[in-house]
């Protein structure tokens, strides 16, 4: 009965399941079976179902899906919460048999699925069907009294699905760890199968957590290991690693934080499509820092998404009018769309997929995520960590502009960096703080990091007031940081000391003026001396020559008078009264 | 086909039962996969109980579900060989090749004829 000739290489159908087409690598064996196991509530037949419903949507292959476990109404009901369209494809791509065997059924003696399948090919070939689901196989096998007929019955499903070269998925529960009272069957329906995946689902801090894992896939690589997956409006996803290396194009576009002090400190401004986390302990403005860089985005015509978890969008718009922005009109024209979700009892992978649905439907260049944190309330830390990274990610590959918060414990300004470990992947890291000084909280902001960015070092104090925030500078002294009333009083003191500074050096300048003009005086008053000591000193000798002359024709004048030869007594006469005249000019 | 032939004969035996007086008429229907080794078991089964203990009349149909299998799809067959009793109320499904006579008897809710 088997026909074992060898195949070709293994052909894929996409499940159309976010995320488990890339584990898969491709997708579920096409004309093959995939096993779904797992225990109750995990999301074998929503799998199943949302396989089928791919097919039929978008690609047009219709399905049979056979119910043996749950009531057809029910599965509507529940596929109803997602953008299915299900009554719409039943029409004519999709058709349910309800199999289940009513509780009035008497099992006499050994049955076969003979008949089913022939009630099935006789559909399939109504249909064209290329899908079929056997949900909850378990149960009709549980009627098979011997492991045996379980057997046999087993094959003559496998050569039925091969002959019609249906793409099949068969779902199986297990109980907990794979344990159940049939195990050996289950074990052997795994042999029988191409692919088997296995669902789970546990609580992690009593926050329920799904995953599954591919377990076998003949002919073919897939991810190995558990994947979590959760639903969001359009159905299962699952968590899937991604491509690794994005081509992500690294802008050098500024974006303004609205915030001009923030942003001169950080050069300009964050980067398009860059993540920025600011952490903070209680009250120490972060919103408001969240609600700056929403409004100027609005204000550039950038539409923008605010996700505020445990406060409602209203509360969050009237918090921030207090310090003086304004996002109501810009709720109203579009642009700015709020979301807010209550992080308690739900999962954080939810979170994500709702998140994610909401960036598909917004299509935002600014998002703001207030805070993040919120999310590792609720569930393990290891599964919000990932989540926080997978966002972040996410937004990266968006090319969305993100400012995320996420709270800290006050008293460890460290703990930011403990908890969900984000500020390792976000491109800029804005730490607010609270210093206790001299009796007062006053908030301070520093910029941890920036990539690609030259900012700011200094630690500088953040202001709040119904205006807005404003940041000034803080005084570091003897190496502590200054702040509020006392960076008050130190700049009064700086004050003081300058003016006391600027008044002693005036004193002292004035002085020196003094002595310099003083200085200038005198010189001034001994180049008029100078000038009249030449002065007299030129007098003086044209007055010698002038006596000399006369002198000398008085003699000449003399001795021709006295008609004698005095010539050697004229000229002695002459040299004394010539010392004597310049004795005389000396002392005048 | 042998099953028609075979149902029409047995249609016949329960119409020459009707003619007596007073008597209930158990309707059944037997769903059957073509010459499937169960099916062939439930038929014979199925004859050698109505010709036992259901004496004073019996109406037995057999469907295969190969040739019809839009008829056992309406009906909501799933496995085969499967009996449904349609009447009298109230009404019965048992699923098998009948092989545990008394079991079916009870399901089908007959008191034994035999005196």
């Amino acid at each position: 009965m088997a026909k074992r000739s060898p195949q070709p290489a293994i052909q894929k159908v996409l499940t159309g399941i976010k995320g488990f087409d890339d584990i898969s690598l491709g997708g579920l064996p096409r004309n093959r079976t995939t096993l779904v196991m797992g225990g109750p509530g995990t999301g074998k037949s929503m799998f199943a179902l949302q396989t089928l419903v791919r097919a039929a949507g978008s690609r047009k292959q219709p399905g049979i899906f056979v119910a043996f476990e749950e009531n057809i109404d029910a599965i509507f009901t529940n596929a109803a919460a997602f953008d299915w369209n299900l009554p719409g494809l039943t029409r004519n791509r999709l058709f349910f048999m309800n199999a289940q065997l009513s509780p009035s059924f008497v099992a006499s003696g050994d049955f076969d699925l003979g008949g089913m399948l022939a009630m099935l090919e006789a559909k399939q070939l109504e249909m064209g069907a290329q899908w079929v689901v056997f949900d909850g196989i378990d149960v009709l096998l549980s009627l098979l009294r011997t492991p045996r007929a379980q057997m046999r019955e087993i094959y003559r499903l496998r050569d039925w699905l091969t002959r019609r070269e249906l793409t099949s998925i068969i779902t199986t529960k297990i109980d907990g760890e794979g344990q159940s009272a049939d195990a050996g069957n289950y074990g052997f329906l795994q042999f029988m199968v191409d692919c088997v995946v296995r669902f789970d689902r546990r609580l992690e801090e009593t926050i329920p957590v799904r995953r599954l894992e591919i377990s076998k896939y003949r002919g073919s690589s897939f991810a190995p290991g558990e994947f979590p997956l959760s639903f969001g409006p359009h159905g299962m996803e699952v968590a899937s690693p991604g491509a690794t290396d994005l081509p992500q194009e690294a802008s050098t576009e500024r974006v303004s934080t609205g915030f001009a002090g923030l942003d001169e400190m950080l050069g300009g401004g964050l980067f398009r499509s860059s993540s920025t986390l600011i952490t903070g302990a209680p009250g120490t403005s972060k919103t408001t820092m969240a609600g700056l860089f929403t409004e100027s985005a609005c204000k550039r015509g950038e539409r923008t998404l605010f996700v505020s978890f445990d406060e409602g969008g209203e509360r969050v718009r009237r918090n921030l009018k207090s310090v003086g922005i304004q996002l109501d009109t810009h709720m109203k024209s579009g642009m700015l769309r709020m979301y807010s979700g209550r992080t308690d009892a739900v999962n954080p992978e939810e979170h994500l997929l709702r998140i994610s649905a909401l960036i598909a439907e917004h299509k935002p260049r600014c998002m703001v995520i207030d805070p993040l944190s919120a999310i590792s309330r609720t569930g393990a830390i290891s599964s919000a960590r990932a989540i926080g990274n997978r966002l972040i990610y996410k937004l990266r590959d968006h090319q969305i502009t993100a400012v995320i918060t996420a709270l800290v414990d006050g008293s460890n300004p460290q703990a930011e960096a403990t908890e969900l470990q984000i500020s390792t992947i976000a491109d800029n890291w804005i730490q607010l703080s609270y210093l206790v000084l001299g009796g007062e909280r006053n908030r301070a902001l520093t910029i941890v990091k920036s990539r690609g960015t030259h900012h700011s070092n200094q630690v500088r104090e953040l202001i709040l007031s119904n205006t807005g925030l404003a940041l000034a500078d803080v005084y570091s002294s003897g190496g502590e940081v200054l702040m509020g009333t006392l960076r008050w009083e130190k700049e009064a003191a700086e004050g003081a000391r300058a003016q006391l500074r600027e008044a002693e050096s005036g004193v002292k300048r004035r002085e020196l003026q003094f002595a310099e003009a003083d200085t200038s005086a005198r010189i001034a008053a001994l180049q008029l001396d100078l000038e009249r000591q030449r002065a007299a000193l030129e007098l003086n000798t044209r007055n010698d020559a002038a006596h000399h002359l006369s002198s000398g024709a008085q003699l000449t004048e003399l001795r021709r008078l006295r008609g004698g030869n005095g010539n050697a007594g004229a000229k002695a006469r002459k040299v004394r009264g010539n010392g004597h005249g310049t004795e005389k000019a000396r002392r005048g | 086909m042998a099953t028609e032939r075979r149902k029409h004969v047995v249609a016949k035996r329960a119409k020459k039962r009707l003619g007596d007086d007073a008597v209930t008429v158990v309707v059944m229907r037997l769903y059957v996969a073509g010459r499937a080794p169960n099916s062939v078991k439930a038929i014979a089964n199925i004859e050698a109980i109505c010709r036992q203990h259901l004496k004073e009349g019996y109406k037995l149909e057999i469907v295969d579900v190969c040739e019809h299998p839009r008829r056992a799809l309406d009906d909501g067959v799933l496995v085969t060989p499967s009996l449904t009793k349609v009447s009298p109320s109230p009404g019965a499904n048992i699923i098998g090749n009948l092989s545990d006579t008394s079991g079916v008897l009870a399901a089908m809710g007959i008191t034994t004829t035999k005196q």
